[in-house]
């Protein structure tokens, strides 16, 4: 394989459950540049069942843009020769559901979210997390873990040297349920033990002929400590040699593949860590899909990630109705419309998942059900990213099962640097304001945050190159993958409507510019991409922009395609009940940013 | 970028149909390969393993879990009836007596003495799998079930309710874009597949499960409707195990929708024959839609192509669209161009996009995403 500095091309294809997308990048010079992206429909359902079917069509699709031969037959060309080929092919996968699992652990708000914790960090859905403490009785726990049919099962419980009675009735659970692995018939269920290490034997003893056992470090050595990065890695480890070596065609795209296979969402959550390590900022990333929605976050080096399996634009559209009901996503619209007609148009979303708006009054609908599930999913993210639970208090173990309430959440808006969305309704965006406008709505930033939109989806290509070519990935994600949408000044509290909350004033390249905004109002002030202001902001007195109430803050501020967004609405942010006044609110709003066409 | 992929739904008057017929666990297969069968004619039989239950015997007997073996009535393996005495304790020289007794009837299947706890298995549960179509055993997969082979009319719905079912086609309206009222629920429709218009609602429908209807097929079903009926908000489209009474079939979509012509025509030119039908709908990876199968028994499987060759080459010039997003939901088509270049809709996102021309009507520019293609 190449040495890192010397590739002069790379070829990456992420296989989404419906679409393949590939992207050509090379070496322009001294830097590593996009070239082109082509996608095709993922082939891993019938009739095609061979997921390298949709890999060779997209990248066909890139030989064609790019105007250059990748493909000799059905073989990918490495390394590069003259024009012809690449010299680094990888790819992440996503598709035929990604990677499904369970967890499982003593308590459930401990060693059961540690596991969580582990599993989501390393790209998995968590379809359940089975606890000792969970209130189900034991058969109705086998039942769901044979039900659920998994793809791997991640089992932990107890800190190392207590108590191995806990791990023992876990695994004979799961001895009992026999579970079946989702892909594959003929092979055994590949279950990882992150546990007391005190219960190794107990567990191999009772799992070591029923399944395919691995056994690695405890992910909750002691109570203050979490050491979930071995289950991760081991995860990986068995995504590849089980999971994806059972999804047909997989075997033969692992083998075209320079690097190991990723899964998308832990490709992701590779490349946010790396931007939050660099930086040393925070950062909040967001991916919003047609069936899930990912959260990523990184606050003080914290590294989370959670996912809302059912919230997504078009295969779980319905389900955001479902979960956040008509109302809130009603208040979002800003014209009239009737509950039976908002309810059949997201049913014919649901089940055609592939149309597109094609008038306005369809995109302002879909982009006020985008709102509602990004909320949703940054709700469910600050529950689970929190500090460890059951620590620094001096009680006996039997005292911890209660301490449920301890761990407060890492998420602190006001802390935020950096929020990045991704996913077509916020990358596809036909104006960047709209993206601008929906990440502020679902997120409520306060103080001052940068806003970004992932252009075309590369963030999890980019986090695969990352792990072994890390100035191409950053090259091409600070160029070609981000697209600065600008700043967000949004104080903190309440005033009265229409009484004057933020005064601010950039020193921008083109001179001095100064705003009031009103409470209640949103205001933009033009800054271009790669120009940064020097910014006074002055809160009025009942308003907070970090430093205190009434206090002003200076900070450098970065523009965008949009510029900096001034939300005076403030926070917590509330609309007007009223269906007359709330319309009128959103209608100024929109104006003031300019997001649809007159 | 040759051609546009949109997969459509099959409406077909033939086409051979070929269905697997698998036991969810490994069991014994009934028939034989060449046999002819009814839908309702049961394949294959096996038994599912029983629920698992447990009991924290050494607790309850006041033991050390180590020690549970020697209190133990009953070994692995041995039957055990409900509350029959599976362990017992003995202490103060025999004044006081513990019991340990089953909660169920079935096997003792596992004790732990690390966990002190007894496993106890309930009986197998016996399943069994009909044939679903009227046809032929094409295949036997020993010792998991059966591919059955017939041919005739298949239509794809695109959203149902309910399982599996089967039963004698019935209309009970005259025209795709009639409505079934209450009016239309009458006579003897107990065992029958009944043809909808466009539209039912939930009352109706309820009225219909009265009558002893197995399915009814319609074009548009209405959100609320559906909500009604099932009795919650359905939130992800994975349906097939509602047990509702009836089997039902959306052919067009949510709302009032006029059922495709095609449609109508072919399940109506075929009143009186047996229809086999299944609700189940899931909308992800691996997409099923509901499915409407009339066999032709006077046709041989062997005598029809496998189908979907269409499909397969993708849309072009002259392929028959359906719109499947407003604002023109519903209405059927014929492709004029496929420009290759994107164009700006009036959300402003360019995107791909077709012309069709919809029946007597000129032509429209639309997204390509917002087609599917059909039969003719």
């Amino acid at each position: 394989m190449a040495e890192p500095n010397d590739i002069r091309s790379v070829l990456a294809t992420d296989c989404g459950s419906t679409t393949t997308k590939a992207i050509l990048i090379e070496k322009v010079g001294d830097e590593y540049r996009l070239v082109v992206r082509g996608e095709a429909p993922t082939t891993v359902e019938a009739p095609f069942e061979d997921v390298t079917r949709g890999v060779l069509n997209a990248i066909m699709e890139v030989e064609e843009l790019a105007g250059r031969r990748l493909l000799d037959g059905e073989r990918i060309i490495t390394p590069q020769n003259g024009t012809d080929g690449v010299d680094v092919y990888l790819s992440t996968s996503s598709a035929g559901g990604g990677l499904q699992m369970m967890v499982s652990g003593v308590v459930k708000t401990m060693t059961g979210e540690s596991a969580e914790r582990a599993a989501l960090g390393a790209g998995a859905i968590v379809m359940d997390i089975i606890a000792s403490n969970d209130g189900r009785l034991p058969h109705e726990k086998i039942r769901c873990i044979r039900e659920l049919r998994p793809d791997m099962i991640l089992l932990s419980g107890g800190i190392d040297g207590g108590t191995t009675t806990h791990v023992a009735e876990l695994a004979e659970l799961i001895a009992a349920a026999d579970p079946k692995a989702r892909l594959g018939a003929g092979y055994e269920l590949p279950v990882i033990y992150a546990g007391n290490k005190d219960a190794r034997g107990i567990v191999e003893e009772r799992l070591g002929s029923k399944t395919a056992l691995v056994v690695t470090d405890n992910i909750r050595p002691v109570l203050e400590r979490e050491n979930l990065m071995p289950a991760r890695l081991k995860i990986h480890d068995l995504f590849m040699e089980h999971v994806m070596a059972h999804a047909p065609g997989y075997k033969k795209l692992m083998a075209w593949t320079s690097l190991p296979i990723m899964p998308t969402p832990a490709a992701v959550g590779s490349i946010i860590q790396r931007v939050a390590e660099r930086d040393r900022i925070n950062v909040i990333g967001v991916d919003i899909g047609g069936a899930t929605t990912d959260i990523f976050s990184v606050f003080d080096e914290v590294f989370n990630r959670t996912v809302s399996a059912n919230l997504g634009m078009s295969y779980s559209v319905s389900n955001v109705l479902a979960e956040a009901g008509l109302d809130n996503i009603m208040r979002w619209v800003p014209f009239d419309m009737e509950e039976a007609d908002l309810r059949n148009r997201i049913k014919n979303k649901m089940i055609r998942p592939t149309t597109i708006p094609q008038n306005l009054e369809e995109l302002q609908v879909e982009q006020a059900i985008a709102r509602e599930a990004l909320r949703l999913a940054f709700e469910q993210h600050k529950s689970l990213a929190v500090g460890l639970k059951g620590v620094q208090q001096e009680r006996t173990i039997s005292d911890t099962f209660d301490q449920a309430a301890s761990g407060e959440t890492l998420i602190d808006l006001g802390r935020l640097h950096l929020l990045v969305g991704s996913g077509g309704v916020l990358s596809h965006a036909p104006r960047r304001a709209q993206a601008a406008a929906m990440l502020v709505d679902a997120f409520l930033p306060e103080g001052l945050t940068h806003l970004a939109v992932d252009s075309i989806f590369m963030m999890p290509q980019l986090g695969v190159l990352a792990s072994k070519y890390e100035k191409a990935a950053t090259d091409v994600f600070e160029k070609d993958c981000l697209i600065h949408l600008g700043t967000a000044i949004a104080p903190v509290g309440a005033a009265k409507e229409g009484a004057p909350a933020v005064k601010v004033a950039l020193e921008t390249p083109k001179g001095r510019v100064a705003r009031e905004v009103p409470f209640g109002a949103m205001a933009v002030i033009p800054l271009a991409v790669g120009e940064t202001a020097r910014a006074v902001i002055e809160p009025a007195k009942s308003l907070d922009m970090g430093d205190g109430k009434g206090k002003s803050i200076e900070a450098t501020v970065k523009g965008g395609v949009v510029g900096v967004v001034v939300d005076a609405r403030g926070r917590p942010f509330a609309l007007p009940g009223d269906a007359a006044k709330r319309i009128a609110k959103l209608n100024d709003w929109k104006e003031a940013l300019g997001l649809y066409p007159r | 970028m040759a051609h546009a992929y949109t997969p459509g739904l099959r409406v077909t008057a033939l086409a051979r149909i070929e269905r697997a017929r698998r036991l969810p666990l490994k069991g014994t297969v009934l028939v034989e390969k060449g046999k002819m069968l009814r839908a309702e004619d049961v394949v294959a039989r096996t038994q599912l393993p029983g629920n698992v239950q447990t009991v924290k015997a050494a607790s309850l007997l006041g033991i050390h879990q180590e020690d549970l073996r020697e209190y133990m009535l009953k070994k692995e393996g041995d039957a055990v009836a409900k509350d029959e005495v599976i362990a017992t304790s003995k202490s103060f020289f025999g004044l006081f007596k513990s019991e340990c007794r089953s909660p169920i009837a079935g096997t003792v299947e596992g004790v732990s003495t690390v966990t002190g706890q007894v496993i106890l298995r309930e009986p197998p549960i016996p399943v069994e799998v009909n044939a679903y179509v009227d046809g032929r055993v094409a295949d036997v997969l020993p010792g998991e079930g059966v591919v059955m082979v017939t041919a005739g009319a298949f239509i794809q719905g695109i959203f149902g309710i309910g399982g599996e079912t089967s039963g004698v086609l019935h209309a009970i309206v005259d025209g795709p874009d009639e409505a079934v009222g209450a009016s239309h629920i009458k006579g003897d429709l107990a065992g029958k597949v009944l043809i909808g218009g466009s539209y039912v609602t939930h009352e109706v429908l309820r009225r219909a499960v009265e009558a002893g209807a197995r399915a009814i097929v319609v074009g548009g079903f209405s959100d609320s409707d559906l909500k009604a009926f099932l009795g919650y908000d359905l939130g992800v489209a994975i349906t097939g195990q509602e047990e509702k009474g009836i089997t039902l079939v959306v052919t067009e979509g949510f709302g009032k929708m006029r059922m495709a012509e095609k449609t109508f025509r072919l399940l109506r030119d075929r009143v009186g024959a047996r229809a086999s039908v299944n609700g189940a709908t899931q909308i992800r990876a691996g997409v099923m839609r509901p499915e409407i199968i009339v066999p032709d028994p006077a046709i041989a499987p062997e005598s029809v192509a496998a189908g979907a060759e269409e499909f397969a080459q993708g849309l072009r010039v002259g392929s028959p669209v359906r719109a499947i997003r407003d604002p023109w939901f519903g209405r059927i088509g014929v492709v004029t161009d496929l420009p290759p270049e994107l164009r700006p809709l009036e959300t402003e996102a360019s995107v791909r996009v077709l012309t069709v021309r919809f029946d007597g009507d000129a032509e429209v520019t639309m997204p390509r995403a917002n087609v599917e293609m059909i039969e003719e």
